[in-house]
């Protein structure tokens, strides 16, 4: 899929640039592009290095673990069918919590190992458990408090206010996990009543 | 309603950091971490993180480059307009919700090359960097952590995280129009 997007992009470019008599934006148009990747990314060292320092510093003084504990009763509430004392409660909170600060590098793991331990609740190994839909929509719709990415970005390009979408950021990303969970909640009562059909 | 949403959510934007970045470090000082070692030492990270993203950022922003600077975008963009001027919308920031769940790298570029074009403080500039700050690439993490335990039915997941999506689509335009149109 990407691989086709990414084509489509130079082809059709090619094609229009061509058939207007003008190919030659295509050559300046690919150094731009080059040089603002290059710009971009190392705009971002500046952010990341501060970023992660300081989530280091959450992670080291408990303050991630303890966020995942305040995340214990939401956890319970959203996966009804995973047993109390089951491994992958923590792995669940402890991916949630990551989401939350923004620490991807940290979430996908502990993503990985609770889905490991929801497959061993899993009676059919091929098919997504609805536990398993349920933590994959919470990081598909990720809850992030600060978007340091983008910021870093804004920065770049001189905002005057490069903060000022972390509001409007938390507002639209609760929006779109209440989403989720609800179109989660909804799947799930349908394939109670309507038990899956094979195939 | 509205003028009390847009003093919670500019309130947030301008207390969001600085109070993080003072409170962790004073809560971690109470709890006996040596909080410059363990600053420096995550900060390591930050610099790898970046510069592993830069073949992803300039393959995608080289081909956006060209799509846009030959026409190809305009072309598609100027059929759509009519409607999405109707709805409000500004399409130019269309493809983002198209990219969106595909490629987080495309639509990261995306939003560096509006930005470019229009300016970060503009609506576009907002908008984008609302869409790409509010939802992850569905399709990436729907591949990594499906595929890590080797499920290949992926059940109704792929349509909730589509669908949520677009609701993040749109109720970022919403927001943004709320709080910054003035």
């Amino acid at each position: 899929m990407v691989n086709l997007i990414w084509l489509f992009f130079i082809a059709a470019g090619f094609v229009v640039a061509a058939t207007q008599g003008r190919v030659e934006v295509v050559t300046k148009a690919v150094f731009d592009g080059a040089e603002t990747g290059v710009s971009v990314c190392l705009g971002l060292i500046s952010i990341l290095v501060f970023w992660l320092g300081m989530m280091r510093i959450a992670e080291e003084s408990g303050l991630l673990h303890k966020l995942s504990i305040a995340l214990q009763p939401v956890v319970r509430f959203l996966f009804p069918d995973v047993p109390r004392d089951h491994p992958a409660i923590g792995y669940i909170m402890s991916n949630m919590s990551a989401n939350v600060l923004g620490l991807g590098n940290a979430a996908t793991p502990m993503g990985i190992r609770a889905m490991q331990e929801l497959q061993t609740l899993n009676p059919d190994k091929e098919t997504a458990s609805p536990a398993m839909c349920t933590l994959l929509a919470l990081n598909t719709s990720s809850i992030t408090l600060i978007p340091a990415t983008l910021i870093a970005i804004r920065i770049n390009f001189h905002s005057a206010n490069p903060a000022e979408i972390v509001g409007t950021t938390l507002l639209a990303t609760i929006v779109s996990t209440a989403a989720a969970i609800l179109a989660d909640r909804w799947f799930r009562s349908r394939r109670k009543i309507r038990p899956p059909t094979k195939g | 309603m509205r003028s009390s949403l847009l003093s919670i959510v500019s309130l947030l934007s301008a207390w969001a950091i600085p109070v993080i970045v003072v409170f962790i470090p004073l809560y971690a000082a109470y709890r006996k971490v040596p909080v410059y070692e363990s600053f420096v030492d995550g900060a390591k990270d930050g610099f790898d993180t970046a510069v592993k993203i830069i073949p992803h950022l300039v393959g995608m922003l080289v081909a956006i480059s060209v799509f846009r600077a030959s026409g190809a975008m305009e072309l598609i963009l100027g059929a759509v307009r009519p409607l999405m001027d109707r709805l409000g919308v500004p399409s130019e920031v269309l493809p983002l919700a198209i990219l969106r769940p595909i490629t987080g790298a495309g639509s990261l570029a995306f939003t560096a090359d509006l930005m470019k074009q229009f300016g970060p403080d503009s609506m576009i500039g907002r908008i984008a960097s609302t869409v790409q700050g509010s939802t992850d690439t569905t399709l990436y993490v729907l591949t990594v952590y499906f595929g890590a335990v080797g499920i290949r039915k992926a059940s109704y997941a792929l349509k909730v995280g589509l669908f949520s999506d677009l609701v993040g689509f749109v109720a970022s335009i919403v927001v943004c129009y709320l709080v910054f149109s003035h």
